[in-house]
């Protein structure tokens, strides 16, 4: 099986500044990866360097088996979909509208969509729970329900690979839960890559986390294994105590 | 049938009345325009019906030009004159009437129009958000102003300074069929090449990653966007001279009737554009003055206001934010 997207010894450069270290990383069909970090830590920069948004200094990145940089902004669409960290709606158009914009790759226009793209942007509207607000304007709805709306705009892209900046930033504890169980559901039959600085729900929701600082590794692997007092202090310079009970995790910074 | 749709067949209506409109009033009010006799003949088809044709054209051209510069820069006060098209096709036909080459200036302000849209396309390229964009458009505003100014100091006989003035305030005043098809041609033109970036204007309503996440082409959209509105600005300058704020009004006011979406907003813009400088126009014939004001004067009138509107708007938008 061939992996959705692959870093090799990736570093990125941001004003003559390496905000991204030498990080190697492969993403397969089926896998949900967390970026976990102090703010600076290089997880932004990883996602739009793996998307092909900024390019690397040094390494290589793969969307599918293609350097970004070789393929079309609508071959990159096709391959991965974004949720930037503070996703924008400039023009306050509705919901639906926004979302329809998912289906931009496949040649769509929002207010004249074909049956198969009404059809994403249907299941990508209930999957986020957005069916009451689906004709509301972008600047009346609230924090919680703009992000899910810019979530189901990515949903409604039908990229294999999703890559999420802090989806969950800003949300409360439900909200953010239901963002971890799309996350989950997605990751059925694509992967998704996500940052966050929501270390608990990291753990919960993916099957391998990587926790970076100044740009760089400190650990890897199933959260487990990679999240320990040593490493989070490591990353994060304060001290955290790890409760485990039955399937759950929290970690408290000291 | 879509809002936008509909909305830009209303305002297409509305053109058609305004249009007929402009061929009854006049300082000759006309009982019949389509009368045989040659005094009739004369006023309506060879004054009023080029007149407003021209103020019709002229006005589309600078309210499409201003709805895509919009989209593109995300920025409800962009339009021809924010980017310093405007300035630079005025002062294109500027230098060409000061040193004695009238019959170019339309050329000339056609090409001092894409060379500002070059300059801009040039340095706000490489990863500049809109905001830089429009400071780049104020700065080359300043500097075309700055060398209006010089040519005006330089101009060799006194008669170019009366063309002078005529030509920066603005006016579709004796305007011939052949001004028509000069604007008309640049319109189709521009509009051909902003329609094939409508797509990319709407993907920028998500921000500039976001839209090229989706799949959109930006170099594209912007240099469509950026050809397309020097075409419609230059033809429109090179007729009428700087016409200012239809670029800003037109677009604002068609806007939540056209639902928001940049893309639904250029036809009707443009329409509401063309109504909008034909009725300025009606309404300047019609003015008691003892010269005639000038349609500029009239556009920056209406519009003026409606910029500092918008602008006090958003400034209280960010300061909630």
């Amino acid at each position: 099986m061939s992996a959705l997207l692959s870093l090799t010894d990736l570093s990125v450069a941001l004003n003559a500044r390496t905000v991204v270290n030498n990080v190697s990383l492969s993403i397969a069909q089926g896998e949900i990866a967390a970026l976990l970090g102090p703010n600076g830590a290089g997880k932004t920069s990883l996602i739009r360097a793996a998307l092909g948004l900024i390019a690397p200094s040094a390494g290589a990145v793969r969307l599918g088996a293609d350097a970004p940089s070789k393929l079309s902004s609508r071959e990159r669409a096709l391959r991965a979909a974004y949720l930037p960290q503070r996703p924008q709606s400039i023009w306050p158009i509705s919901v639906e509208h926004l979302v329809a914009l998912g289906r931009y790759a496949y040649g769509a226009a929002p207010d004249r969509l074909s049956g198969a793209d009404q059809a994403a942007v249907d299941a990508a509207i209930k999957a986020c729970a957005l069916e009451p607000l689906r004709a509301r304007r972008m600047d009346e709805i609230s924090g919680g329900e703009k992000g899910r709306a810019h979530l189901a705009r990515a949903l409604a892209q039908h990229a294999p690979l999703l890559m999420l900046d802090e989806p969950t930033a800003g949300l409360d504890p439900a909200q953010a839960l239901a963002i971890a169980d799309i996350v989950r559901s997605h990751a059925a039959h694509g992967a998704v890559v996500f940052s966050t600085h929501d270390v608990a729900l990291a753990a919960r929701t993916a099957g391998r986390v990587l926790l970076l600082r100044e740009g760089r590794v400190i650990a890897e692997g199933a959260p487990e294994i990679a999240l320990t007092s040593e490493t989070l202090e490591a990353a994060y310079g304060r001290r955290a105590r790890i409760d485990r009970v039955g399937d759950t995790f929290a970690a408290t910074f000291l | 049938m879509s809002k936008a749709t509909r909305l830009s067949l209303v305002l297409l209506v509305i053109s058609a009345l305004a249009l007929f409109a402009a061929l009854y009033l006049g300082p000759v009010a006309l009982a019949n325009p389509f009368a045989s006799d040659e005094e009739t003949r004369t006023i309506v088809w060879q004054i009023r019906l080029p007149r407003a044709l021209t103020a019709w054209l002229v006005g589309a051209a600078l309210g499409l030009a201003g709805a895509a510069l919009q989209g593109l820069l995300r920025n409800p006060l962009a339009d021809s004159g924010v980017l310093g098209l405007s300035g630079f096709a005025a002062l294109g036909a500027v230098i060409a009437f000061a040193f004695g080459f009238a019959a170019f200036a339309p050329a000339a302000a056609l090409f001092f129009a894409l060379l500002a849209a070059a300059l801009v396309t040039a340095l706000g390229w490489s990863n500049r958000g809109p905001a830089s964009l429009v400071l780049i458009g104020v700065g080359l505003s300043s500097a075309a102003g700055g060398l209006i100014a010089l040519a005006l100091n330089l101009a060799p006989n006194p008669g170019a300074l009366a063309d002078l003035v005529n030509w920066t305030l603005g006016s579709v005043e004796g305007r011939s069929l052949n001004d028509v098809a000069l604007v008309g041609a640049f319109l189709i033109v521009g509009a051909a090449l902003i329609l094939f970036a409508a797509r990319g204007l709407q993907a920028l309503t998500l921000g500039e990653e976001a839209a090229a996440a989706i799949g959109a082409n930006l170099s594209r959209t912007r240099a469509l966007v950026v050809l397309g509105a020097a075409a419609c600005t230059g033809g429109a300058t090179a007729v009428a001279g700087v016409i200012g704020f239809v670029g800003i009004a037109a677009p604002h006011l068609v806007r939540a009737m056209a639902g928001h979406d940049p893309a639904r907003l250029l036809l009707p813009s443009a329409f509401a554009g063309g109504a909008m400088l034909v009725c300025a126009d009606i309404a300047v014939r019609l003015l008691p003055t003892d010269t005639e004001l000038k349609l500029g004067v009239a556009a920056a009138l209406i519009g003026g206001p409606i910029f500092a509107l918008i602008a006090a708007r958003l400034a209280s938008r960010s300061a909630e934010a």
